[in-house]
């Protein structure tokens, strides 16, 4: 691409040659990513309960930035170090994409497709219950549960989801559905 | 009308109506240091994480500005003798406490926070007025903006490193992989699109503040009196006066001490302000052969 | 709250710069601290002492509000004559059962009313009352004394309580100087009355203690005598650490707790309906609608599958006999009887207390399942941990399978956070997540699904609840995602026609609506999404009412019709907020007022009048039973009436208030890997002669997966570290920037040196009281890792919530690295044992 003359445009009006001479083309035509943006998706902070909001920038099907949202009447367009890391906690190559499984006494993981490792795990629940099963207590009175399920988590997570979790654990028996809150 | 008396060199190539100069007012008796203001930065301008490990600077483990850092926050714990004259702390804590323990054969019960205070302070490059980096700089790579401030280059700056040592606060520093030098834009490419610079926008009490750099310092000015007037008589503005050494910041602060407390130069001066006034005196002619030694690293780059 | 909750306290900021005064409270000083126009240092472990300090100080000089004391709290309340406090049975309350380790409730009851029926519950001591029920038992109506004279109302017991409790007192416990107390407790009763309001703010350094809760009642006592809840500027605030977790208690992910607070029912006392009804309603209150809320949740659950025919699938329901919470259920896994795990973004091989015995536990299991953004400890236990490392576990004979399932993030789902004022926020996806990475929602979802038509032709019993579930989501996008705006419809509710319900006060108990949450009932009233409300907080009043939408019905502020005395009318101008309009016959003000709706403050509840109907117009805790705060708690705690000083469960000092040293409910478990500190007065406790705490640090988030994998956060914080002051590091010859152990009788952990100023010695009952500040985000995963801090701490809980102590214990600390290899547990075992010979 060609350059504007800068000796030229300096002694038209930049004399010291400090302004508008030295401003390369890309500088001149400089805009922020976020002007590309394709979409700005309202959100809210994930990390702690403050619950600033967030304006999500995409572009091309990529989140290029997150940044505080100005109406929110909890944060004003403010974040903490940690929710201004919001971007990379998304998009930082170290994230997991695949799922991995370690089997018993291995000692490496291997990647598992996502629909046989769904199959897998709702074989262990119903074979975990069976085996842990408890219709009534010594006395006769009815548990209808097992204890040999855990879950642990939900803090992090949507009410949504953890109403999904709640409920189906619930109707599978499992009682020992628990989450950073007890902590 | 430019906006402010003080010569800015470079601004008034835009006009006779040119964007009001912008900077920031970095508030620090309102510095919570959180450090948001360095994440935020970090993720709108990319800049690369440099692990420094853990340094035992109290909560500061990322030490100074840099070509990886553009934000830097800095944190002082201090003993202060009452009266609010401060009196940084010793060398060594370990000694210092021995020393007392046998003294005191124990320990008197404190109240309060009576005799210790800890200070946190954003640091960003200054915009200077006379910005020294600017002068020097033979590729054009660093220029003065629209909005008068300072900025490199990514794409001119050729790593030659001038600047580098021309900065009296040593903000400029070259990336070790690339060579280039890289420093904060005041978000040039965000004030483009009327935004505030990602650390400003961030920054959760206002301890940042951008805008116009008249209205900073009024507002400045104000904030001053009001915690003289509360009895911080150590509060003081660094950067506010236009008759300093490098014609007053674009980026200015309040301190709560002296400024070397925070790891500031006390009084900066342009390294090339010496130079300049002989190159005045030397009259259009100067500026033209500068000129042309700035066309000629344009011409080799594009 | 600075360096938690920064964001949240530019408001703390903002009213400092409008005079108001900022006193911070902590062992350590923190960047909260250096805003502060007071930091003061105390004792970790000792808060319930010096917060009753300030009880007593404002019962002795008489600075109550006593207007809002007498017409709004349980203070006039005459409590039952077998009632014997602490102060007259060394440190217990009358009920005390030494065989059971727990009390009799029965004689902390009002006078006149019918003892709680402790008869065939004996799971309940280990349950909790739940408290949240405000429930009285039947009886008489309470015996109230206007005056506050008589000897066994409340106000006098609690004046009885606190007497001890002077500034020399709490100076000999929490090593916080008399005058420093009196400073306190005298800025809080001048920022308090009509014309003013106080507010406290705390977090988790108050509830992880074996008297947790107890603590936050300490400082509601407080409030409800200064006259500051339900008050604009007041009132007592959690700040809770993740983004949801004030949801995750909503909608429970919590063993105890169906959604909306409805207790799980529990094998003892609840073998049907009506037996769980009756046993869980009261007779006055909104919770005399408990059956409506309960019955619209089955029917969301079970739908047509649940009438009055089937006892409305009360065998659906599983039964609790104890207390099922994480630590109990750690114990299982160890034991094999846990055979699977799910961990859903949680890192207990960081987060939980005694993280070490956590790790072990988990390679019992048969199978785990973690999903997470990083491959975080938890999902790492078997091939890279302490225990790996010391040759404790060996990689070979770990039989556990363990799945590894990227989650989505924030970014790519739709969904509603809960924050920690209560307020529903949605969240919009962005983007699709990329490759395996899925929600939670997906992954319940499609499990669900994938269960239900493995077991669809079964004949079970057992597993007719599955079939029966309603369990039919819209799906859409390109992984079937099921819509999250479909399952928020189920948690509002709906009348059978599926016409959206707009509020609580709808819900029936004949099976006509269905409710997923009765309290979130209305955040999608007229199908609207309320929670994806963004009106600009500078386009609407203060209160932003038009942001969000908050449970109950709206409400910013809980128990609002507090902010007007009796007759309806505002405390005063300045501090007015919601107050009865004669005028136009109704609640009006800044905010949904709290309350029955067009209900006259001179409302008398007639004769048989129930639930609601049966609080009167100037009884604004509504949740109560008796439409009143309770300075005493009847009921609903399993530790006492009233909060009392003890000992942390581990301390180097001695109680000096009480021969009984620490909370005589505390839940201790006798469990291999779980060996507890001699506490003072005990053989061996000299060998952990410090206090330790843990906290967090602005630049990481709590178990770290969230941060500490990220590089611009774990530059700024790249190490564990700990932090003493100058006097302890002399003591023990730690150097500024080098090593330092950390050991309890658990195991011992190493850390970077911090010697600072920020902590203080103290001077506690005479001597010297040191302590060491851990924080406790890292693991060895990531790219900042270091010991877990938590390594050290022992399943010690708080008998109503099983919230572990981990604010305070006991530990020593030496120089240097801690020993590596099988070396590690020798030299734990050594330390104890000296501890034994040597020590008092």
């Amino acid at each position: 691409m060609a350059r504007s003359i800068p000796l030229i445009e300096q002694l038209r009006g930049d004399p010291s040659g400090r302004g508008r001479a030295a401003r390369s083309a890309r500088s001149a035509s400089l805009e922020p990513r976020t002007a590309r943006a394709d979409r700005v998706v309202k959100s809210i902070c994930p990390y702690c309960a403050v619950g600033c909001g967030q304006r999500v920038f995409v572009e091309d099907e990529r989140v290029t930035q997150i940044e505080g949202d100005p109406d929110s009447p909890i944060s004003r367009g403010r974040l903490c170090p940690k929710g201004a890391a919001s971007k990379q906690l998304v998009n930082t190559p170290t994230r997991l994409r695949k799922v991995l499984y370690r089997r018993p006494y291995a000692g490496e993981w291997e990647e598992l497709d996502l629909d046989r490792a769904m199959e897998m795990i709702a074989d262990r629940v119903i074979a975990a219950r069976e085996q842990t099963w408890e219709g009534e207590d010594s006395e006769g009175r009815k548990l209808n549960r097992t204890l040999g399920i855990a879950s642990l988590g939900g803090a992090t997570l949507d009410n949504e989801e953890n109403y999904l979790i709640k409920k189906l654990f619930t109707a599978l028996g499992a009682i020992q559905i628990e989450n950073q809150a007890r902590i | 009308m430019t906006a402010t008396v003080i010569p800015t060199p470079g601004a008034e190539s835009y006009g006779p109506e040119p964007e009001p100069r912008v900077g920031f007012f970095t508030d620090t008796s309102v510095c919570i240091g959180c450090k948001a203001c360095e994440v935020a930065c970090k993720e709108w301008n990319d800049v690369p994480e440099e692990i420094e490990g853990f340094t035992g600077s109290s909560y500061d483990n990322s030490v100074a500005l840099g070509a990886n850092r553009w934000r830097h926050v800095a944190f002082i714990e201090q003993r202060v003798e009452v009266g609010g004259v401060s009196d940084s702390a010793p060398d060594s804590f370990v000694a210092e406490a021995a020393r007392q323990q046998l003294v005191d054969q124990g320990l008197e019960p404190h109240s309060g926070d009576d005799g210790f205070r800890w200070l946190m302070s954003s640091d960003v490059c200054k915009h200077c007025s006379e910005a020294a980096c600017l002068d020097v700089c033979p590729t054009g790579a660093i220029f003065r903006t629209e909005y008068e401030t300072v900025v490199v280059q990514e794409d001119v700056c050729n790593g030659c490193g001038y600047c580098v040592v021309a900065c009296p606060f040593g903000v400029l520093d070259q990336r070790r992989d690339d060579g280039r030098v890289w420093k904060c834009t005041l978000c040039y490419d965000r004030l483009r699109d009327d935004m505030e610079p990602a650390c400003a926008q961030a920054c959760p009490t206002d301890s940042i503040q951008f805008g116009p750099l008249d209205e900073l310092r009024e507002r400045a000015d104000r904030r001053l009196e009001r915690l003289h007037e509360r009895g911080h008589g150590e509060a003081r503005l660094y950067g506010r006066d236009t008759g300093d050494g490098v014609g007053g910041f674009g980026a200015f602060f309040l301190l709560l001490d002296e400024p070397e407390a925070y790891g500031l130069p006390p009084d900066p001066v342009a390294t090339t302000r010496k130079l300049k006034r002989n190159w005045a005196a030397a009259g259009i002619g100067a500026v033209a052969l500068a000129a042309g030694i700035a066309g000629s690293f344009l011409g080799e780059r594009g | 709250m600075a360096e938690c909750h920064p964001v949240g306290f530019q408001w703390v900021m903002e009213a400092k710069e409008r005079g108001a005064k900022v006193i911070h409270v902590d062992p350590r000083f923190t960047r909260t601290s250096a805003m502060a126009d007071l930091h003061v240092p105390l004792r970790a472990g000792s808060d319930i002492a010096f917060l009753g300090g300030i009880v007593n100080y404002i019962l002795e000089h008489g600075r109550e509000f006593r207007e809002y004391v007498a017409a709004y709290t349980n203070a006039g309340a005459v409590i039952d004559e077998r009632f014997a406090d602490t102060e007259d049975l060394d440190g217990l309350f009358s009920g005390w059962d030494p065989e059971r380790g727990s009390y009799d409730l029965a004689s902390w009851q009002y006078e006149g009313m019918t003892p709680f029926s402790a008869a065939g519950r004996r799971d309940g001591a280990q349950l909790g009352e739940s408290a949240e029920r405000g429930q009285l038992e039947g009886g008489d109506p309470p015996h109230f004394d206007a005056t506050l004279e008589h000897p066994r109302c409340v106000f006098q017991l609690l004046r009885k309580h606190y007497r001890r409790y002077t500034p020399e007192m709490v100076e000999r416990i929490c090593g916080v100087p008399a005058a420093t107390l009196i400073e306190v407790a005298e800025t809080l009763c001048e920022s308090s009355g009509r014309e003013r309001t106080g507010a406290f703010v705390y977090s988790v350094g108050w509830t992880q203690h074996t008297v947790g809760v107890q603590y936050i009642r300490t400082a509601a006592i407080i409030q409800l005598l200064l006259g500051n809840i339900g008050r604009p500027g007041g009132g007592i605030m959690a700040l809770r650490g993740h983004a949801s977790i004030q949801g995750s208690t909503d909608i429970p992910t919590l063993f105890d707790l169906l959604p909306g607070y409805l207790p799980m029912p529990r094998a003892d006392a609840h073998q049907s309906h009506s037996d769980y009804v009756a046993d869980n309603s009261a007779a006055t209150g909104f919770w005399g609608n408990m059956e409506a809320y309960y019955v619209s949740l089955i029917k969301a659950w079970f739908g047509e599958h649940a009438g009055p025919d089937d006892d409305w699938c009360f065998d659906y329901l599983p039964k609790l006999t104890g207390n099922h919470s994480t630590y109990p259920t750690v114990l299982g896994m160890r034991e094999g009887k846990v055979k699977g795990m799910f961990c859903l973004g949680e890192n207990p091989a960081v987060g939980s207390a005694n993280s070490r015995l956590h790790r072990l536990a988990m390679a019992e299991l048969d199978w785990l399942v973690v999903r997470d953004f990083q491959e975080i400890e938890s999902a790492a236990f078997w091939h890279d941990s302490p225990e790996i490392e010391n040759g404790e576990l060996r990689t070979e004979d770990i039989a556990t399978e363990v799945f590894l399932m990227p989650a989505a993030a924030h970014t790519e789902k739709d969904g509603s956070f809960t924050n920690t004022q209560r307020l529903l926020q949605w969240h919009h996806k962005a983007v699709e997540p990329e490759d395996d990475r899925r929600s939670e929602l997906w992954f319940m979802y499609h499990l669900g699904l994938r269960i239900r038509e493995k077991l669809r032709g079964s004949r079970k019993r057992r597993d007719r609840p599955i079939r029966h579930l309603t369990w039919d989501y819209e799906t859409d996008g390109p992984h079937d995602e099921p819509r999250a705006e479909a399952v928020l419809a189920e948690i509002n509710g709906a009348r059978a026609d599926g016409a959206p319900l707009s509020s609580y006060t709808e819900l029936e108990a004949d099976g006509s609506t269905a409710c997923g949450c009765w309290i979130y009932c209305g955040c999608r009233a007229e199908g609207r999404n309320q929670a994806a409300r963004r009106r600009p907080g500078s386009e609407q009043s203060w209160v932003a009412p038009e942001w969000g939408w908050a449970w109950p019905a709206n409400r910013r502020l809980l128990y609002n019709l507090a902010s007007a005395d009796p007759d309806g009318r505002p405390w005063s101008e300045r501090k007015r907020y919601v107050w009865w309009d004669a005028e136009r016959e109704g609640w009006t003000g800044e905010d949904e007022p709290d309350f029955v709706a067009g209900r006259e403050p001179g409302y008398e509840p007639p004769e048989g009048a129930k639930a609601e109907d049966a609080l009167r117009g100037d009884e604004p805790f509504i949740m109560q039973a008796d439409g009143r705060a309770w300075l005493f708690a009847p009921a609903g705690l399993t530790d006492g009436p009233l909060p009392t000083h003890y000992e942390p469960h581990e301390s180097p000092f001695t109680n000096p208030l009480y021969a009984q040293q620490a909370n005589p409910a505390r839940e201790l478990y006798d469990a291999p890997d779980n060996d507890y500190n001699p506490t003072a007065g005990e053989p061996g406790s000299d060998a952990f002669p410090y206090v330790m705490t843990t906290y967090r640090l602005t630049e990481h988030h709590t178990a770290g997966a969230m941060s500490r994998t990220l590089g611009h956060l774990a530059e700024l914080q790249p190490e564990m570290f700990c932090e003493v002051s100058p006097q302890l590091a002399a003591e023990r010859g730690l150097e500024h920037g080098g090593w330092a152990t950390i050991v309890s009788s658990r195991t011992a952990i190493e850390a970077r040196v911090m010697v600072t100023d920020r902590i203080k010695p103290l001077r506690v009952d005479g001597r010297v009281a040191h302590q060491v500040g851990l924080p406790y985000h890292w693991g060895s995963r990531g790219i900042s890792t270091g010991d877990a801090a938590n390594d050290l701490f022992s399943l010690a809980l708080d008998p109503n919530v099983h919230i572990q102590e981990v604010k305070a214990a006991s530990c020593d600390i030496l120089a240097g690295r801690r020993p590596r290899g099988p070396e590690l547990q020798r030299f734990v075992a050594r330390h104890r044992e000296r501890g034994r010979e040597t020590g008092r």
